[in-house]
């Protein structure tokens, strides 16, 4: 790096720090009874030697004194993707299979929740990439399908004594009722009046959770919804729970994938590429892009179903905003339209609060912060997908 | 008329769309008072030339001067104030500004009211069509007044050197000879013209000097008159 | 009758805040087509940037109005900086990577701040001071508190001052230039950078008086605070037209009676699903908003 470079970095990062500075003190320093300056240069002083320590390690790095240190690993990854190109797909596809199958076999119960947890996002992630990622519609309601399918179980099962295999297409099938029910709508739309409308209807369905108290019991909740049971078989550990949502992982896995490589694929990445131009060549649309809302919301669905029978409890409170967003990032963040990049996606953000769980009152913190940062460092997500071309309007 | 220290230079000069090279080490010099086109198929990179001249597009290697000084770094907004105006191809004029908030807009750096309001009615002359239309949006006017207008526009930065991105592009051919003859006219108020133009034979006729491009090269230079008569180009060029 | 008139006066003092925040995500849509899903948070922050100092101004012993004038200045300076900070760092460097990249640095920074705030202001509510916060005039059921007023007046002139900003200076006529073609605002020397930074301090001035206001109407603040209005408002931008001032002030006006007369006449509960179903019917039958949208349709 030149000397001017390396000038630039340290005073766009001195110039940063004194604007921190004057952004925290009157938050901090600012009390009824005078100024305090203590607590601001004690948060003040964390932070600037965690910049000064980043830069100094970034400028090393940069003037290459790690190459001694970087060389092996950046080889050994070069070994694992030359190994990862070489290996037939059915042999990694098979390996993964394995480990996840086998996984609960040697881990303890803490491992067995967030696995649980991990599956779900995946379905949810996968359902919405079909959305966002295939069909090219901003969703920031999707949350709302997955209530749907929770509440779908429990209410059939309580009411009705519906089994848990009864009620997973139903719970389907609802979600995809309702991702037409919003999807019709919002189809004339574009970008981002889609985001707001989707988000809205999200909201409402929240808002009808939360206050149809005859039908779901408000604010508190359904509680005490029936395990899963097959063949007199109850599933009542969790790992018996986690190859329930394995498999429904596995199956939404393998639908999306066929959905990505067929005719109706190909139809929705050339709406999400050029809605005009699509509709130009003969496709509907319409149809389909009724089809990807509702395609979409199925795996929601399934996904939902399971999570109200695995906690035993729905409350609207997990069907919040934030919850999207949270799946929406997992899929942006992974790289959108590519399966492998939203599992990674998934993995990232599932993990990354469990790490920080020490820190509980940081959590939130870190995680906005990381995803920022990460958005910076990598636009297009972790693993992005081939396919996704760079449209003409973000060129320029 | 033609001094011996070209006012723009462009030495080998590359740049890229991602990993697309567009430009392919262009080398060119226009001279003070000239005009100087750029001919050259779709695709040759001749907007990107002037797009590279204004740091739109960043030059990779080789140098831009402008009067003997290296602009490689300067800022596209910084461009105008030295006297160096680029007319873009498609005109891009504001569609929701008024005709005179257009105008307005060429000055942007100038902080002299009173010349400014000057230019204004100088420019008003040149093209009278604008007065008629000064309250207009700019979005409503046809595709010939916009191209008056983008010209316009830079014209009330005082220009040193014009860059003029296609300016016969969709115009019916008696406007275009107007615009034509409009450039001329700036040309002889002292302003140096480079023209960028599909239309091979009217901005040969109108140029002194031109360059051919071709996928990113310059392939061949020459009076604007021996270009004409050159058989090559007339085949090339020219529809011959 | 009196109730009506009532509801009315409350419904228009709730738009108009509705209306403050509505303008700074349309200014930021228009000029760099970004849902700026952050701005609920600057609107936090100036609510509690506003009771901060307020409070530590009144135990200087100043007289209660002078401490909500300077408290506004400088709260709404606050979140000028502020807002400028978040660009510079989470949008800038992603002006050329797609929309969605940007949406969630917008949401990260969202989720950044509203913690931020929580870690340094803590989770339970500020009350601000009561002897702001008290008064008013009243017709028999009819009751409007000098806040009301205060609020009123302040948002028409905070529009008003902006309506002259945008469309009478050379600034404002750079940002609508911006806003409608960056390469050829450069190309007749205006430095987009700036300009852009300008349009987010300004939005984000708007918003942190509307905090205030909504302090003083509620009588405190929350760090989650900004979120149900930020989306309002941001509906309402949308259903005004996104990118249209005057769009912004009609939609917040709308959401704003909407949620008033539906928690009035119909149900309390449901006085958010109102204002959303009005959102989705407006826009299926009007797509582009109640006034259009002012957006450079090349890029959309």
């Amino acid at each position: 790096m030149t000397i001017r470079g390396s000038k630039k970095l340290w005073t766009g990062c001195a110039v940063g720090l004194v604007w921190f500075l004057i952004l925290l003190w009157p938050m901090l320093g600012i009390k009824p009874e005078g100024f305090e300056f203590a607590a601001t240069f004690q948060v003040f002083g964390y932070v600037a030697v965690a910049a000064v320590f980043v830069l100094f390690f970034y400028q090393v790095k940069e003037a290459g004194y790690l190459d001694a240190a970087g060389k092996p690993i950046q080889s050994a990854a070069g070994l694992i993707q030359r190994a990862y190109a070489k290996t037939p797909t059915w042999v990694l596809l098979g390996a993964t299979l394995a480990v996840a199958i086998v996984f609960p076999l040697v881990t303890g119960r803490y491992a067995h929740d967030v696995a649980i947890s991990v599956l779900i996002y995946i379905c949810l992630g996968l359902g919405l990439n079909v959305v966002v990622g295939l069909a090219g519609l901003l969703d920031l309601g999707y949350i709302a399908f997955y209530g749907v399918g929770a509440y779908t179980y429990a209410l059939l099962s309580l009411n009705f004594g519906f089994s848990f295999w009864l009620c997973l297409p139903i719970a389907g099938l609802l979600a995809a009722i309702a991702g037409c029910i919003i999807g019709y709508p919002t189809l004339r739309m574009r970008g981002d009046y889609l985001a707001i409308v989707t988000l809205g209807f999200g909201e409402i369905v929240r808002l009808i959770l939360n206050n149809w108290m005859a039908l779901t019991n408000g604010p508190n909740g359904i509680l005490g919804i029936p395990r899963p049971e097959l063949f007199g078989f109850d599933f009542r550990s969790l790992a018996s729970l986690y190859y329930v949502i394995l498999a429904i992982a596995v199956v939404t896995v393998l639908s999306v994938y066929r959905l990505n490589y067929s005719r109706i694929g190909r139809a929705w990445e050339a709406i999400r590429e050029d809605e005009t131009a699509a509709e130009l060549m003969g496709v509907n649309t319409f149809l389909l892009k009724l089809l990807a809302y509702a395609m979409g919301a199925t795996f929601a669905g399934f996904a939902g179903a399971f999570f109200a029978a695995r906690m035993r409890f729905v409350g609207p409170e997990s069907f919040s905003f934030l919850e999207s967003a949270m799946v929406l990032s997992m899929v942006v963040l992974g790289g959108m339209g590519s399966i492998p990049g939203v599992i990674l996606g998934v993995l990232a953000l599932v993990a990354l609060p469990e790490v920080f769980r020490e820190f509980e009152l940081y959590r939130m913190l870190v995680f906005g912060g990381v995803m920022t940062l990460m958005m910076l460092v990598r636009p297009a997500g972790i693993w992005p997908a081939k396919r996704v071309g760079r449209r003409s309007e973000e060129m320029e | 008329m033609v001094d011996n220290q070209p006012i723009l230079e462009l030495r080998n000069v590359v740049s890229a769309y991602g990993r697309i090279k567009a430009l392919k080490g262009i080398s060119l010099k226009v001279y003070p008072g000239e005009i100087v086109t750029i001919i050259g198929a779709n695709g040759a990179g001749k907007s990107t030339t002037l797009m590279t001249i204004c740091n739109i597009v960043k030059a990779i290697e080789g140098d831009v001067f402008y009067k003997g000084e290296r602009i490689n770094g300067v800022g596209s907004d910084i461009l105008p104030t030295l006297g160096l105006c680029q007319v873009p191809e498609g005109r891009r004029i504001f569609p929701r500004l008024t005709v005179m908030e257009n105008l307005d807009m060429g000055a942007f750096f100038r902080t002299d009211s009173a010349g400014v309001k000057e230019d204004v009615e100088r420019v008003f002359e040149l093209f009278p069509k604008l007065r008629e239309r000064r309250r207009q949006l700019g979005g409503t006017l046809s595709g010939g007044e916009q191209q008056m207008l983008a010209m316009a526009r830079a014209l009330m930065s005082r220009p040193t050197v014009l860059l003029l991105d296609e300016p016969s592009m969709g115009l019916a051919p008696l406007l275009v000879q107007q615009i034509f003859d409009i450039v001329r006219m700036i040309n002889g108020q002292g302003v140096t013209v480079v023209l960028v133009e599909q239309n091979a034979n009217l901005a040969l006729q109108c140029a002194s000097r031109g360059y051919v491009l071709e996928t990113g090269s310059v392939v061949m230079e020459d009076a604007a008159d021996k270009l004409l008569a050159n058989p090559d180009i007339r085949k090339a060029y020219l529809g011959e | 009758m009196e109730f009506f008139i009532q509801q009315l006066i409350n419904g228009i003092t709730l738009g108009g805040v509705y209306a403050l925040i509505a303008l700074g995500y349309t200014m930021v849509y228009g000029i760099i087509q970004l849902i700026n899903f952050a701005h609920g948070e600057f609107f936090a922050a100036g609510g509690y940037m506003g009771v901060i100092l307020i409070s530590y101004l009144s135990a200087q012993g100043l007289h209660p109005y002078a401490c909500l004038a300077i408290s506004l200045v400088l709260a709404m300076g606050y979140c000028a900086l502020l807002a400028m900070a978040v660009e510079q760092l989470a949008y800038k460097p992603l002006r050329q990577a797609s929309r969605l990249a940007a949406l969630l640095s917008a949401l990260g920074m969202s989720i950044f701040l509203q913690n931020g705030l929580m870690l340094t202001q803590g989770v339970y509510d500020k009350a601000y001071p009561t002897e702001i916060t008290s008064g008013g005039l009243s017709w028999g059921l009819v009751s409007v508190s000098y806040m009301q007023m205060f609020i009123v007046a302040l948002t028409a002139g905070l529009l008003l001052g902006l309506n002259l900003l945008v469309f009478k200076t050379r600034i404002g006529r750079a940002m609508r230039a911006t806003a409608q073609d960056k390469v050829m605002s450069a190309l007749v020397g205006i430095n987009s950078n700036r300009i852009i930074a300008i349009t987010f301090a300004i939005g984000a001035a708007l918003a942190a008086a509307a905090g205030i206001m909504v302090g003083l109407y509620y009588g405190s603040v929350n760090y989650s605070m900004g979120f149900v209005p930020g989306i309002k408002a941001f509906a309402a931008a949308v259903l005004g037209g996104i990118g249209n001032i005057t769009g912004a002030l009609v939609g917040g006006l709308i959401i704003g009676m909407v949620e008033v007369f539906a928690a009035g006449y119909v149900s309390g509960e449901y006085k958010d699903v109102f204002a959303f179903v009005i959102l989705i019917a407006v826009l299926y039958f009007k797509p582009t908003g109640i006034m259009g949208e002012n957006v450079d349709d090349t890029r959309v």
